[in-house]
């Protein structure tokens, strides 16, 4: 559990006495948390217990009030959103976070890593890579049929897809997701736990999530956060049976 | 894949061809010169308007104080003319002959150093676009950075309409006053007062405004354009897929500020005159209301919105002159209410689907329909 011996360069993000506080109540405090090249991470723990505090630390919402966080040797406490973005961290947001006027084309096409300057953006134009590349990511989020429908109107479990395949393009070394599967439907979640496992192949993962089961299916292992703190981390096994998780937050 | 065409839909292409006919057609054959001017005046606004379309109605950021930037491009374009007309000769019975008029009341006893470079004609069209633009940078980059947005960015885009205002009026010597800089005579030797003149300067204002509306559709058709409308729906999204937002804020701040220049300068040219009375709130919300009675997501929109509204407002100030103001609030609040999308929306809803359903008759008789709300 603790990286005893092992130098920061090992792990492709490592979080140091990670604290932000918002008027005095520390919502993170003093956090450390370690994850491995190619490790799926699922972080649990009861409401307001900082999970998704810590997802908008790492991509740059929030800023620390103290501690650092290093991705791939880099410090992120210091770099603007769209920095850490460029560097390589992708972040999924807890309700669908889509472009609803837009078609689903669109939405992929506009996640694309090209032309994201200014006059990048002018210039851009739709070539044959463009559209390789989201109807590549379109098949695997079972959107293909659905590349010229607006987004509005996609289901809701379509839309969380919608937004995971925006991260997909991006092709990020890291990967955040904030509960995917939340108000999905049992088909729909069983699919999203089949996309979820082929697009985490070879990939860092951190995901928040409540389904227990999900859990069980997807983690490589689990950290337990409690008011702003790590309570417990290891395998679900592990984690399970230890008696402070079950007391504040499995035994409920 | 979305197919378009180029720059327009084939519908669109067809408005655009009924706006040029109508503009450069219609409106000259049946007017008189002393209308069409009143027309071309109002089509100034038109270029205000399509700003909005853009940075408003696409960019979901909405400006109360685009006057600044129309009256800072009909300032420069003054600033020529009137050093123009003050010519040693012309004004040789003030006490510091050269200077315009204006100074010589307030004892201003040279040429201010800032006032120079509009001598050249060239700097002046290079300072209508940048002198705007310049100014749009730094009061964008000033708050998009900071990440104000929304009502807080109208409030401050107003303030700043009210500061220039006062400032124009309280720096007469320099700035003409409350009356602005008048008496407006020749562009480079060409009296723009004659009918002739007049008819000219209608066809390049209605030039320009065709090709700026070709320009701001080639901006929504583009990337940027799409990026436009992710971030009015989803800002942070687009923050996290890697795009510095701000950036791309202040960027259409500025075209939209430019492009509102240039129908400030051809207002200069075709009206004569420009006083702070273009710059300040009043005007500058009137402008919004152009574009949002035309359809604030439609560019042919703002242009009929900005025709129809300045038309309604001189034939019903000329009859009830107080009642004008209760009126264009009246018409905001209800279009607004019941027509969020404007004319452009109405058009769509109501006008396309019947003309779908007459066109065979309609095509029977070998006639286009006329689907624009033009009257």
């Amino acid at each position: 559990m603790q990286p005893i011996g092992q130098t920061p360069k090992e792990f492709i993000l490592s979080i140091d006495a990670l604290t932000v506080s918002f008027d005095g109540f520390k919502a993170v405090n003093d956090l450390s948390l370690y994850v491995d090249e190619n490790e799926i991470r699922v972080i649990i723990g009861p409401n307001g217990a900082g999970k998704t505090t810590v997802l908008d630390l790492i991509c740059g919402r929030t800023k620390a009030t103290s501690g650092s966080i290093k991705f791939e040797g880099r410090e992120l406490t210091k770099m603007r959103e769209h920095e850490i973005v460029h560097a390589g961290v992708g972040r999924k947001f807890q309700n669908p976070s889509i472009y609803e006027d837009l078609t689903v084309f669109e939405n992929l096409e506009l996640s694309f890593p090209r032309g994201r300057s200014v006059f990048g953006a002018l210039a851009f134009r739709r070539d044959q890579e463009v559209i390789d590349r989201v109807e590549e990511v379109a098949e695997m989020i079972f959107l293909k049929d659905q590349l010229r429908t607006d987004a509005a109107i996609l289901s809701h479990g379509q839309k969380q897809w919608l937004e995971i395949g925006m991260l997909l393009i991006q092709k990020p070394r890291l990967l955040m997701l904030d509960e995917p599967v939340a108000g999905m439907s049992v088909a729909e979640r069983v699919k999203t736990a089949d996309l979820l496992n082929t697009i985490t192949k070879n990939q860092s993962v951190i995901v928040i999530e409540h389904d227990m089961k999900f859990v069980e299916d997807i983690a490589h292992r689990v950290t337990v956060l409690h008011q702003g703190k790590v309570l417990s981390e290891g395998t679900m096994d592990r984690v399970k049976h230890d008696p402070k998780v079950v007391e504040v937050y499995l035994g409920h | 894949m979305p197919t378009v065409g180029f720059l327009f839909s084939k519908k669109e292409w067809l408005y655009l061809a009924i706006l040029a006919a109508l503009l450069l057609i219609v409106l000259p054959a049946s007017v008189d010169i002393f209308r069409l001017n009143l027309i071309g005046k109002y089509l100034t606004y038109a270029f205000v308007a399509l700003g909005l379309v853009l940075l408003w109605g696409n960019g979901g950021i909405l400006s109360l104080g685009q006057g600044i930037f129309f009256g800072l491009g009909g300032y420069c374009m003054a600033m020529f003319l009137k050093l123009e007309a003050s010519t040693p000769e012309a004004t040789k019975i003030q006490s510091t002959p050269g200077i315009p008029d204006f100074m010589d009341w307030n004892q201003v006893t040279a040429l201010p150093f800032w006032w120079q470079p509009f001598h050249s004609f060239t700097f002046t069209l290079l300072a209508i676009i940048l002198v705007p633009s310049v100014f749009a940078f730094i009061i964008g980059a000033a708050m998009f950075k900071r990440r104000v947005g929304g009502v807080y960015f109208a409030i401050i885009t107003q303030a700043v309409a009210a500061i220039l205002t006062i400032l124009i009026i309280g720096q007469q010597g320099y700035t003409g006053g409350v009356n602005g800089i008048t008496d407006l005579r020749t562009l480079l030797g060409w009296d723009i007062r004659t009918d002739s003149a007049k008819l000219i300067l209608y066809f390049i204002n209605a030039g320009l405004l065709i090709g700026v509306l070709l320009l701001a559709q080639a901006v929504r058709m583009s990337k940027f354009g799409r990026l436009l409308i992710a971030m009015r729906d989803r800002e942070d999204r687009v923050r996290f897929s890697g795009y510095d937002v701000s950036n791309f804020k202040i960027f259409i701040f500025c075209l939209a500020a430019a492009i509102s220049a240039i129908g400030g300068a051809m207002f200069t040219l075709q009206v004569g005159f420009m006083s702070p009375s273009f710059v300040g709130i009043v005007p500058s919300i009137e402008m919004v209301i152009f574009a949002a009675v035309g359809g604030r997501l439609s560019l042919f929109g703002a242009i009929y919105g900005a025709l129809l509204v300045n038309a309604a407002k001189t034939t019903f100030s000329e009859s009830f002159p107080e009642l004008w103001l209760f009126a264009m609030g009246g018409l905001f609040i209800a279009v607004v209410m019941a027509f969020p999308f404007g004319l452009a929306g109405v058009v769509k809803d109501y006008v396309e689907p019947f003309v779908a359903r007459r066109l065979p008759v309609l095509l029977g008789r070998g006639r286009a329909p006329q689907p624009q709300a033009a009257q």
